[in-house]
């Protein structure tokens, strides 16, 4: 496995391939000034739960320039320790405290694996798209070798993508290449 | 090779594989109409248990039914990793409860947890495969639950998937799913002892996952996703080779007639199909689990493919040759 790209994101710092990169805001409102400097032609970003904004953000820097031989990841592996804590809470707002207002939009958000979803929509990517709740981003590495020892092609977009609130997340997420 | 060696499903019509097949081929269904379980919702037709179930201690019986049949201890060998398939867990933590099920069979392993929507069933089975064939663990365990909750129901409501009769996949007339309450496990090995109580068994050939790449909560309208899981799995076999298809078949208009499609690209239109939607509900992530079991017990002497799709986009598909 090689890592050819990286990405780090805290509520206050993004540091791409070692290289920090400068912000203004922080929490959600830093992944918003992301979102604007790195994309901007997404407007779908807005109705995105927190964990798939972080997501989203992370795959558009490492994704906004071609990669040496063209190519993009063949796969979409993350992981993380909440799975979709953030949303859910939010989900579970909306059906609380004598209020009963179950909304659809926030409903698609109680499942992490959607933030795969929205990365293989974006980048057209039909391959392998799997999300994992582990108890530390170490227990990816095997998850990752194994996938890898099976499909020998496979290149992916993986890595671990958290978020317990809107403004505690986050993400570090990797391009690999397997050669 | 990956050899199935053990299998266990509690469900509200029964505790066993055994005893659930036989529920099946008696025509007897969990599906039932409810009116008062959860607060607020509409009145919902669904499969649940009589008493409501507890995640871990439920995850905990399925795994002491699925390796009762042979003597060999694994569950807390170093040499056996636990994955846990669910979608909301035990009340939407999801880590905790799995932490919880290798404590108490002294495990010393991390366990991991698949959370690929509907298709998690499937998934965590091809993630033992691959854990198993790389070599880094010699036996898996996959456990699929999910426990309904006012949260779950208020959620499908609000997408008016839930059907208010027994579902009735890829009738015309369907309305949508049914969600249901169960917990499975399957006992995957590299170690070929094959106990002679366990019967049948099989191993697990080949699996896929592909996304649509289309929509969030509505699947491909070409079939895309599960097209390529099926090319995937059929890789060097022909369709004449597969004895059943065990399909999702939710009984939501999109899903059957995106299965359909998919199944008829694939040129496996007329392999029978094995629907357990009628009999179980939508089990969430336990459906993979719960749903390849019956499909294999139903099959002899044959290759058989279970396929899955949810939200996200996501696909997933599995070979097995059933002894």
């Amino acid at each position: 496995m090689r890592v050819i790209r990286e990405i780090e994101i805290t509520p206050t710092s993004v540091v791409r391939n070692g290289q920090p990169i400068a912000v203004e805001a922080t929490g959600e409102k830093m992944l918003v000034e992301l979102y604007r400097r790195f994309a901007g032609d997404y407007p779908k970003f807005f109705k995105m739960d927190t964990l798939s904004r972080l997501g989203f953000i992370a795959a558009e820097i490492l994704l906004k320039e071609p990669t040496a031989n063209g190519q993009k990841p063949t796969a979409i592996i993350l992981a993380n320790r909440s799975a979709s804590i953030k949303n859910d809470t939010d989900y579970m707002a909306t059906i609380s405290n004598g209020k009963y207002y179950p909304s659809p939009a926030l409903f698609v958000y109680t499942l992490p694996n959607i933030i795969t979803g929205e990365i293989a929509i974006r980048y057209q990517i039909q391959g392998e798209t799997s999300f994992y709740i582990l108890d530390k981003p170490e227990d990816l590495e095997q998850i990752l070798l194994s996938t890898f020892n099976l499909q020998p092609s496979t290149s992916a977009l993986a890595g671990w993508c958290e978020c317990s609130d809107a403004n505690t997340f986050y993400a570090k997420i990797q391009i690999i290449w397997n050669n | 090779m990956v050899y199935c060696i053990g299998h266990s499903i509690i469900s509200p019509l029964g505790e066993g594989s055994h005893a659930n097949l036989e529920a099946v081929q008696a025509g007897r269904s969990g599906l039932k109409l409810y009116t008062h379980r959860f607060a607020d919702v509409e009145p919902f037709c669904a499969s649940l248990f009589d008493t409501p179930q507890d995640f871990v201690p439920l995850c905990i019986k399925s795994v002491e039914g699925a390796i009762t049949n042979y003597q060999l201890q694994i569950t807390n060998s170093k040499d056996t990793v636990f994955i846990l398939s669910t979608t909301k867990g035990d009340d939407l933590d999801l880590i905790t409860p799995a932490k919880a099920i290798v404590q108490h069979f002294g495990n010393p392993n991390a366990p991991i947890v698949v959370s690929n929507a509907c298709t998690s069933g499937v998934c965590a089975q091809i993630t033992a495969m691959r854990l198993l064939e790389a070599g880094l663990y010699r036996h898996a365990i996959v456990v699929g639950c999910d426990i309904q909750s006012r949260f779950i129901v208020s959620g499908f409501q609000s997408f008016k998937a839930l059907s208010p009769e027994p579902c009735k996949p890829f009738s015309p007339d369907r309305q949508g799913l049914n969600l249901g309450e169960a917990a499975a496990t399957i006992v995957y090995t590299t170690h070929p002892f094959i106990p002679s109580s366990v019967h049948p068994y099989w191993t697990l050939e080949a699996g896929s996952i592909h996304n649509d790449a289309t929509h969030l909560s509505a699947p491909s309208r070409t079939g895309e996703g599960a097209y390529q899981c099926l090319m995937d799995v059929m890789e060097g076999i022909s369709a004449d080779q597969i004895a059943l298809v065990g399909v999702h078949g939710t009984a939501t208009m999109y899903n059957d007639a995106m299965e359909t499609i998919a199944l008829e690209r694939a040129g496996l239109q007329d392999v029978p199909k094995s629907v357990l939607k009628p009999f179980f509900g939508h089990t969430m992530g336990a459906a993979g689990v719960v749903e390849t079991i019956l499909c294999a017990m139903q099959a002899e002497q044959s290759q058989i493919i279970k396929m899955l799709s949810g939200f996200g986009g996501v696909n997933a598909a599995i070979r097995l040759r059933c002894e």
